[in-house]
């Protein structure tokens, strides 16, 4: 009798504690796409109720020209394209590199491996900073070129010491061994066994690279000076909506019939995240998988 | 015995041979963390020199420490320290344990739908720049337009300067940066609980142990190693960073604390073009940091954690 009391008191405390949590867990998540939704519909509001302050989660006077707008900027166009093409190299390079350096430096008997796992990891608590950094490359000849927003960044010891650490825990060593007892090469073993065993890690880190130099805006703050067309869309989006030092061509001509440009910041802001929005709910169950343990029994 | 002896020569060259490979795998990162991040340090130099961009570094005049005894004495650099510190150490005190807390209960969370919502919407901050996150700050917390301030007012409150205030602002930007990061932060705790082994549960259960029980005695103690580990590389931080956080969400009106290093080198450094006292402040702010990590590092094996280095 007693007995049974306490299975259903815990029973009922049980249900409480489980609903608690579903609500704590969706208001976090609500906060999160709340303030999406508001840019979003004062993105398509007309001026004059985004003025008063009458746009909240739904539209007001349904008005798609700011989006015309930021479209039919050209700078801001090629801005995206600039983002596009240095996401796509960078995120190339930071991989073969990550790759290249995990591997060797997950297998134990790699002779001088402590001393140079330690050299990538010091990168990650001391490095040159910001001026030694931008001397560099300015002494290589890279300011206000593309390059400067690929290849400083591309070796990522945070990175590195993801993929070493999954490679040591999700490769079963007997797995090498037998590959090697076949007369297998590192490069073969790298390219047939390491490589699609850790499909969900590699699928992993290439969106931390993309996702990383995509919203990127210091390197770009610092690196392209003269040659504006080189500006990757935030640094772009920077200057069009927090410093305001640039406004849509459109806009400077037309000043009467327009526009209050907090209509057009928001549909600036939504252009800049559609793309990233659009691509991560196909990846992200990737990241999740790829922080779990090799399917590979031993 | 020759035979053995023989086996095992070519034994070991059979390994150097695949060693070879390997190091001609290491060669592409080497050489990118050689020139690109040792590279830099070379640039050190400069906070001991005059340094003049046509001289370079090597006509350049040495001047041992002057340069630092200068930025010490600078008012603004003691400002930029503190903020600094103020900043990452406000943000980390809730950075910490709210992705631990977050995971925790997605993890009690069995609805597989909800569960996977939820989760898909409190990643996506992480994922939007922090540009974004600064034009969303202002929208939501802007004094004449911002969202919440229109619903305070409504509310009958005073509208709050959010953005627009020194106190407020630092409030604001705590806020903002925990907001943004703990979806993603409780990701690697996921992961973490997700391979503790599922017989520590079951022997809990046999044992009488509750849900809340299990959190305490089997999910906890399997993810500490995870947390002290993160807690240590955030600590390592805790003197760094923080550029384009601050950077966004900065404005004319507030000054007090979102001049922090790296944003006080930015103005020294690539807009006043005053390379020497910029470098030397961006060293200080890194050797301090390397000693944080250390320090940390010490005080986690001193815990009986594995810690880092």
């Amino acid at each position: 009798m007693d007995k049974s009391g306490r299975i259903i008191s815990s029973n009922v405390s049980s249900k409480i504690a489980s609903m608690l949590i579903y609500l704590f867990i969706g208001l976090a998540a609500l906060t999160c796409v709340i303030p999406f939704i508001h840019i979003l519909a004062k993105s398509v509001s007309e001026e004059a109720y985004v003025i008063a302050n009458k746009v909240f989660l739904w539209p007001k006077g349904f008005d798609l020209d700011a989006y015309r707008k930021v479209l039919g900027d050209a700078s801001i166009i090629r801005s995206f394209f600039v983002s596009v093409v240095i996401t796509v190299i960078f995120t190339v390079i930071g991989m073969l590199i990550t790759l290249c350096a995990a591997y060797p430096l997950s297998r134990k008997n790699l002779i001088g491996r402590k001393g140079i796992t330690m050299l990538c990891m010091i990168t990650m608590y001391f490095s040159g900073g910001m001026i030694p950094e931008y001397l560099l490359v300015n002494s290589l000849g890279m300011l206000d070129t593309i390059w400067s927003l690929v290849l400083p960044l591309a070796f990522s010891a945070y990175n590195l010491l993801i993929m070493k650490t999954s490679l040591q825990t999700s490769i079963p060593e007997s797995l090498l061994e037998s590959a090697y007892l076949d007369g297998a090469s590192e490069f073969c073993i790298l390219g047939r066994i390491i490589i699609p065993l850790s499909k969900p890690i590699i699928a992993t880190l290439t969106l931390f690279y993309a996702v990383g130099r995509w919203n990127a805006y210091s390197d770009a703050l610092f690196y392209i000076k003269k040659n504006v067309d080189l500006r990757p869309l935030q640094l772009k989006l920077y200057n069009l909506v927090i410093a305001s030092t640039e406004s849509i061509q459109d806009t400077v001509e037309g000043a009467a019939q327009l526009t209050n440009p907090e209509v057009l910041k928001a549909a600036s802001v939504i252009f800049a995240t559609v793309p990233i929005i659009c691509i991560y709910p196909f990846i992200q169950k990737y990241f999740v998988q790829g922080t779990m343990i090799g399917s590979v029994k031993e | 015995m020759a035979e053995n002896a023989k086996r095992n020569n070519k034994h070991l060259l059979k390994r150097m041979s695949r060693q070879w490979q390997l190091y001609v795998l290491l060669m592409i990162p080497l050489a990118f963390a050689l020139l690109f991040k040792y590279g830099a340090m070379i640039g050190l130099v400069a906070a001991f020199q005059d340094y003049k961009v046509v001289k370079g570094f090597w006509d350049s005049k040495w001047v041992g420490f002057e340069v630092f005894r200068k930025i010490f004495s600078m008012k603004n650099f003691g400002l930029a320290v503190r903020n600094t510190l103020l900043l990452n150490l406000l943000t980390l005190l809730f950075n910490f344990p709210m992705p631990i807390i977050l995971a925790l209960l997605l993890n009690e969370v069995k609805n597989v739908v909800y569960k996977k919502v939820t989760q898909t919407l409190l990643y996506l901050p992480h994922f939007l720049s922090f540009v974004i996150i600064g034009a969303i700050a202002y929208q939501m917390f802007g004094v004449n337009s911002g969202v919440v301030n229109n619903l305070i007012e409504h509310l009958g409150g005073q509208r709050i300067p959010f953005l627009q205030e020194d106190m407020h602002w630092l409030f604001t930007y705590v806020l903002v940066n925990v907001w943004q990061s703990m979806g993603w932060g409780s990701i690697i705790y996921l992961a973490a609980i997700a391979g503790v082994n599922p017989e520590l549960y079951e022997a809990a259960t046999i044992d009488g142990a509750n849900r809340f029980h299990k959190i305490i005695y089997v999910t906890l103690p399997c993810i500490k190693s995870t947390a002290v580990t993160l807690l240590i590389m955030n600590l390592g931080k805790v003197m760094g960073g923080s550029f384009e956080s601050v950077y966004a969400l900065r404005n004319a009106a507030t000054t007090e604390f979102t001049t922090t290093i790296p944003v006080l080198i930015y103005q020294f450094g690539i807009m006043g073009g005053k390379f020497s006292e910029s470098t030397a402040m961006g060293l200080f702010q890194s050797v301090v940091g390397v000693v944080l990590v250390l320090v940390s590092d010490f005080a986690a094996k001193k815990l009986g954690e594995e810690g880092l280095i």
